[in-house]
């Protein structure tokens, strides 16, 4: 099946876009904003708001339609999880009955990240948008460490625990920090002989799995995810691991 | 002012006799201890600045090389290197940097040194009454022209040379007050680096030379839009009386400044932290600077509806623990935050009962009223939404200072057309409801009236509990955000010096003369 946008018609490819440019506003810079989004390969390129936002800068709204399309059949997507993810009731009731034990799970945001946002929304037992964290389900023995964790003492703590799985967390993502810290934290657990000991986990808003598996991890989890998802990873995993064991 | 909500005079007034119980101990610690940012922001007040070629600080130089002897103070070393080597405090500054070192010095005539001290005392003063009567001068100047409640923006390029054309581009768009945020790193580093810089991660290193050029940027955007533009940094971390102290000399118009902040969301260790932001809003309040404390934090780990009381009582603490350090009213910014979750039914009415509860209870101070942050989603267009509705509790419960909602909050840091974006919609909503506040009343035994009693109740109940096992206590046990801080960990605590009976600190003395506070 072919895809395009959908404005108000079947393949019509309608499109909303909006930028700044740093020229004036006036008739030249609405005219090189529309030459722009024509050269992006829209047709019908139409901007429908500008205004000056400081001396020399300018913003638009602009909508063009795109004949552009996608072969929906013949994308794979990548996602760490499958269709299938467990309620904390199914998570739980999954642990006892084909683990027989509490799973262990530390996390933090690591490396100079001082955002504990993603990892309270995953860990903390109120969770998020009404999932609740890791801490809340009574099989998983969660430990949350919080912000601005050095990756060895997370793997020191992970070490002390005997924990099952260790979840990194990164917001700040500028200038690709995120990947440098990340990089480091798999490195670290190579060097000491530890990989193949935990799960790793890595998430935050800029993170998808593809890039966290790209980095070594197991899995990653990105924006829309929650503890659901990443307890169900998790069990998955170690039902695997117990198999093939 | 006006009340709207009927709240129990008597109930806010035993919250305050609690607070002021509750910090009073704390107080005494406070008093008998120095610390080493304390002394180095001491050092700092009096000149000190340059670094080796390390990039060193000289005033963590000086601070090393008196281990062990900082209880006497840092600066007594100091002014007798001066009184010594006959140097200007530029000269000795440079022979610091170099590998001078002033601890081998004999200590000269002591009545030589005092009076040195003085002349530095004095040197300061007038610098920092200076910039006072700037700014004074220049918001009478432009009297009437900044927003109400103030516009307040951030930039956090990394680069300050970029935060500068931000902040100009912000300034022309009609922000009051901008802010440059810090590198995620810097509260944690126990020194303050120098010069300007270009590389930080999710904000800008606080640097004195980093404060000059965004100052002097800001000071042409003020007579070129014809309104004050008050600058913003941060006095926290494990730096904070260290930045106050540049703030004070570069004129920034207001800091964040929060008593528990960084025990709380750093792990910095309580007893320094006690020690560090009593300093730091001393010079804070000798400078004219606004405060702006970080209740909003407590409601990005906690839940908003069944955590609101820890809000209030934090803004009661926050409110003690400035007044003792000599801040007036019309200095606290005192924080909270729009952060309730947006599918809940009411949860708006519960915002505005928040917003105008702190209103009315704290009505002198420049309330710093936070946006949605943790509800945003990449759904851009529910965020201007989001943020419509926070500008719209703000104007109509006459917050001070307004902090303006990134329709991008979850995706990235701003781009000029978020800041662009984010002033339309403030300047859009606060024009078109602006005398709403003054038509609304609201119904006895209804949802608003309620909800702020409700609050102030627990508010006050929650401060009998920390009165009764006293603040150190309280937070080794968790009671704060959910987060425990035993008293002998965190960061920091290395640097927790008692003072000695012959402590020489006469910059502590003359702000503390200054600002009527007891000696």
């Amino acid at each position: 099946m072919i895809v395009r946008p959908y404005g108000d018609t079947l393949d019509d490819g309608a499109v909303q876009l909006s930028f700044t440019l740093p020229v004036a506003d006036g008739p030249k810079g609405r005219e090189a904003a529309r030459l722009f989004v024509e050269k992006l390969g829209f047709k019908h390129a139409e901007i429908v708001h500008s205004h000056a936002m400081a001396e020399g800068f300018s913003f638009y709204v602009a909508y063009g339609r795109t004949e552009t399309s996608v072969d929906f059949d013949a994308i794979h997507i990548e996602e760490a999880t499958g269709e299938k993810i467990y309620t904390m009731a199914e998570s739980c009731e999954v642990i006892r009955e084909r683990l027989g034990r509490k799973i262990v799970i530390v996390g933090a945001c690591t490396g100079f990240d001082a955002h504990t946002v993603g990892i309270d929304a995953i860990m903390n037992m109120k969770g998020y948008n009404h999932h609740y964290g890791l801490e809340r389900y009574q099989e998983i023995e969660a430990h949350n460490l919080g912000a601005q964790v050095p990756n060895d003492k997370l793997i020191d703590y992970a070490v002390k625990v005997n924990a099952d799985a260790i979840l990194v967390s990164q917001i700040v993502t500028q200038k690709d920090v995120h990947i440098q810290n990340m990089t480091e934290f798999i490195e670290l657990l190579q060097a000491r002989g530890l990989r193949e000991r935990f799960i790793a986990v890595a998430g935050g808003t800029r993170i998808g799995n593809k890039l966290a598996v790209e980095l070594g991890y197991d899995g990653g989890f990105g924006k829309g995810s929650y503890a659901d998802h990443v307890a169900t990873f998790i069990i998955d995993r170690l039902i695997e691991r117990k198999h093939l064991a | 002012m006006e009340t709207k909500l009927a709240l129990s005079e008597a109930k806010i007034t035993r919250a305050r006799e609690l607070a002021a119980r509750i910090v009073e101990p704390v107080g005494a610690f406070v008093d008998a201890h120095t610390t080493v940012t304390v002394e180095r922001a001491t050092l700092r007040l009096a000149g000190a600045d340059g670094a080796d070629a390390d990039g060193v600080p000289v005033p963590n130089l000086i601070v090393d090389q008196l281990k062990g002897r900082l209880e006497e103070g840092a600066l007594l070393a100091y002014v007798n290197a001066l009184v010594k080597t006959g140097e200007t405090v530029a000269g000795l500054n440079q022979k610091i940097a170099a590998g001078f070192n002033i601890a081998g010095l004999p200590l000269g005539d002591r009545a030589a040194l005092e009076a040195k001290a003085q002349e530095l005392v004095r040197t300061f003063s007038a610098r920092v009454k200076g910039n006072r009567a700037h700014r004074e001068a220049k918001l009478k100047q432009y009297e009437g022209r900044n927003h109400s409640p103030m516009l307040y923006l951030i930039v956090a390029t990394g680069n300050i040379f970029e935060d500068v054309k931000q902040a100009q581009a912000a300034a022309e768009q009609g922000a009051d007050v901008v802010a440059v945020i810090r590198t995620t790193a810097q509260s944690l580093l126990d020194y303050v680096p120098y010069g300007a810089t270009t590389e930080g991660f999710g904000g800008t290193y606080a640097t004195q030379e980093n404060f000059r050029i965004m100052r002097s940027a800001l000071d042409e955007a003020v007579d070129k839009q014809g309104r004050y533009i008050y600058l913003t940094n941060y006095a926290s971390g494990l730096c904070m009386p260290e930045i106050a102290a540049m703030g004070a000399l570069e004129r920034l118009d207001m800091m964040l400044n929060d008593s528990m902040y960084g025990i709380l969301f750093r792990d910095i260790n309580m007893y320094r932290t006690f020690v560090d932001q009593k300093f730091s809003r001393m010079i804070n309040a000798f400078a004219g600077v606004i405060i702006n404390t970080g209740e909003d934090n407590y409601l990005t780990t906690s839940d908003a509806v069944e955590k609101a009381y820890t809000v209030l009582a934090s803004q009661f603490l926050n409110e003690r623990f400035a007044q003792v350090a000599g801040l007036e009213p019309w200095q606290m910014g005192l924080g909270h935050a729009f952060e309730i979750d947006p599918t809940l039914k009411n949860g708006f009415l519960m915002e505005l009962a928040q917003a105008q509860m702190a209103r009315e209870i704290f009505p002198e101070a420049p309330l710093k009223y936070m946006p949605p942050t943790k509800f945003m989603t990449g759904d851009i267009f529910k965020g201007v939404v989001q943020n419509a509705l926070f500008n719209f509790v703000s104007q109509a419960t006459g917050q001070g200072i307004h902090l303006l909602g990134m329709l991008t909050e979850a995706i990235h840091t701003p781009y000029m057309q978020d800041r662009s974006l984010a002033l339309e919609n403030a300047k859009y909503v606060m024009n078109t409801m602006a005398d709403l506040g003054g038509e609304i009343e609201f119904k006895e035994g209804g949802l608003i009236k309620t909800r702020a009693r409700q609050v102030l109740d627990e508010a006050v109940a929650f401060l009998e509990k920390i009165d009764q096992v006293g603040l150190m206590d309280a937070m080794e046990r968790g009671e704060f955000a959910d987060i425990k801080r035993p008293r002998d960990m965190g960061k920091g605590l290395d640097g927790l010096v008692k003072k000695a009976p012959e402590y020489f600190n006469p910059f502590e003395a003359y702000l503390k003369a200054e600002l009527g506070l007891e000696n």
